[in-house]
């Protein structure tokens, strides 16, 4: 699709699709996307075991980096939003963080570019992960009244609860997990396709003859920019996607409040 | 008259500028709540981290929630914007 007199977009399928590497036409196939996963997954047990082997009373070195993400999302994530009784999920919530987290920041390594959080087999696989937890725990802990409690809130009026328990079992069953998911996989998209649309702009303008040329500079400036400020935003969709399955566990845990 | 004649002549074209002008309407649509509802959001996490300083992270965390549910029906346009371009 032609636009800007010659520059042309790619269709966004081929952005996020790529070819099998190994195994191809098996469901086993590995992309560009797996080998980036496994990768991811390798670095996080390379982060947690440098920094918890041979530990020390005077923490140093990559021991002080963990030690201070453990407490990051054990003081800042768990204990403030599951409440009591919390310290049991904070190994499950740090684990989800900083594998969502290190996933994300693929997309600003140059000569790799590519989060893997884009492709919705990664957010709606942890999203279904969190959904089966906190049905779970609901479940477990307060067995058919988890199910009442939500579906009829007590202090609401007895007609209203015609339009109160369908929103909220939409809510609780629907929503919940896709919007979860989709919030994770369209920062992400997002965050990919404006990345390639200004590198292309700037491929094309330095590419071109005349004025055209100066158009590179603002480009390329804004393309570092957008770069620096997907750092950010990989960061905060690690934070949140973790905060949100907390809230939603502490939720289950304390239906109350 | 001779309008409606080109259109004939043209139906996939004409198809597919009709798919992005609605995209583009979806998308635009869907990010006008939640961008008057994430401005009242931070706005008020503003006023209050002003006002009570020592409770910056409560407040924190409760602001990136607020934002985090607001901001869920702006990606759903997001998503609805390609499946109503394909």
């Amino acid at each position: 699709m032609p636009v800007l007199g010659g520059f042309v977009f790619p269709p966004v399928d081929e952005l996020f699709r790529w070819k099998d590497i190994w195994f191809e036409g098996t469901p086993f196939a590995i992309n560009k996307t797996v080998i980036l996963i496994i990768l991811s997954s390798i670095f996080v047990l390379i982060f947690m075991f440098s920094g918890s082997r041979k530990m020390k009373l005077q923490p140093s070195g990559m021991q002080n980096v963990v030690e201070l993400t453990y407490e990051f999302i054990d003081t800042g994530i768990t204990r403030d939003v599951v409440g009591h009784d919390a310290e049991r999920y904070t190994p499950f919530l740090g684990t989800l963080f900083l594998w969502i987290l290190f996933l994300n920041f693929w997309s600003v390594i140059p000569g790799i570019q590519f989060p893997p959080t884009s492709r919705m087999g990664v957010p709606g696989f942890l999203a279904l992960m969190v959904y089966g937890i906190y049905l779970f725990v609901g479940f477990k802990h307060h067995k058919l009244k988890y199910l009442t409690g939500h579906l009829f809130p007590p202090g609401v009026p007895k007609f209203l609860y015609i339009l109160v328990t369908p929103i909220e079992f939409v809510q609780l069953f629907l929503v919940r997990p896709f919007s979860l998911a989709v919030r994770l996989l369209a920062n992400m998209m997002a965050g990919h396709i404006l990345l390639t649309a200004l590198s292309l702009l700037t491929a094309y303008a330095v590419n071109n003859v005349g004025v055209l040329k100066l158009v590179a500079i603002p480009a390329f400036g804004l393309n570092v920019a957008v770069m620096g400020f997907e750092i950010l935003v990989g960061f905060l969709q690690a934070y949140i996607f973790t905060l949100l399955a907390a809230v939603y566990i502490g939720d289950s845990l304390h239906p109350d409040h | 008259m001779s309008t409606l004649l080109l259109a004939a002549q043209q139906a996939g074209e004409l198809k597919a500028g009709l798919q992005s002008i609605g995209a583009g309407i979806v998308y635009g649509a869907a990010a006008i709540g939640p961008g008057i509802g994430i401005g009242l959001v931070v706005g008020s996490a503003i006023t209050a981290m002003a006002r009570q300083p020592e409770m910056q992270g409560t407040i924190r965390t409760t602001m990136f929630l607020g934002i985090a549910f607001t901001e869920a029906l702006a990606l759903f346009g997001f998503v609805l914007f390609f499946l109503a371009k394909s």
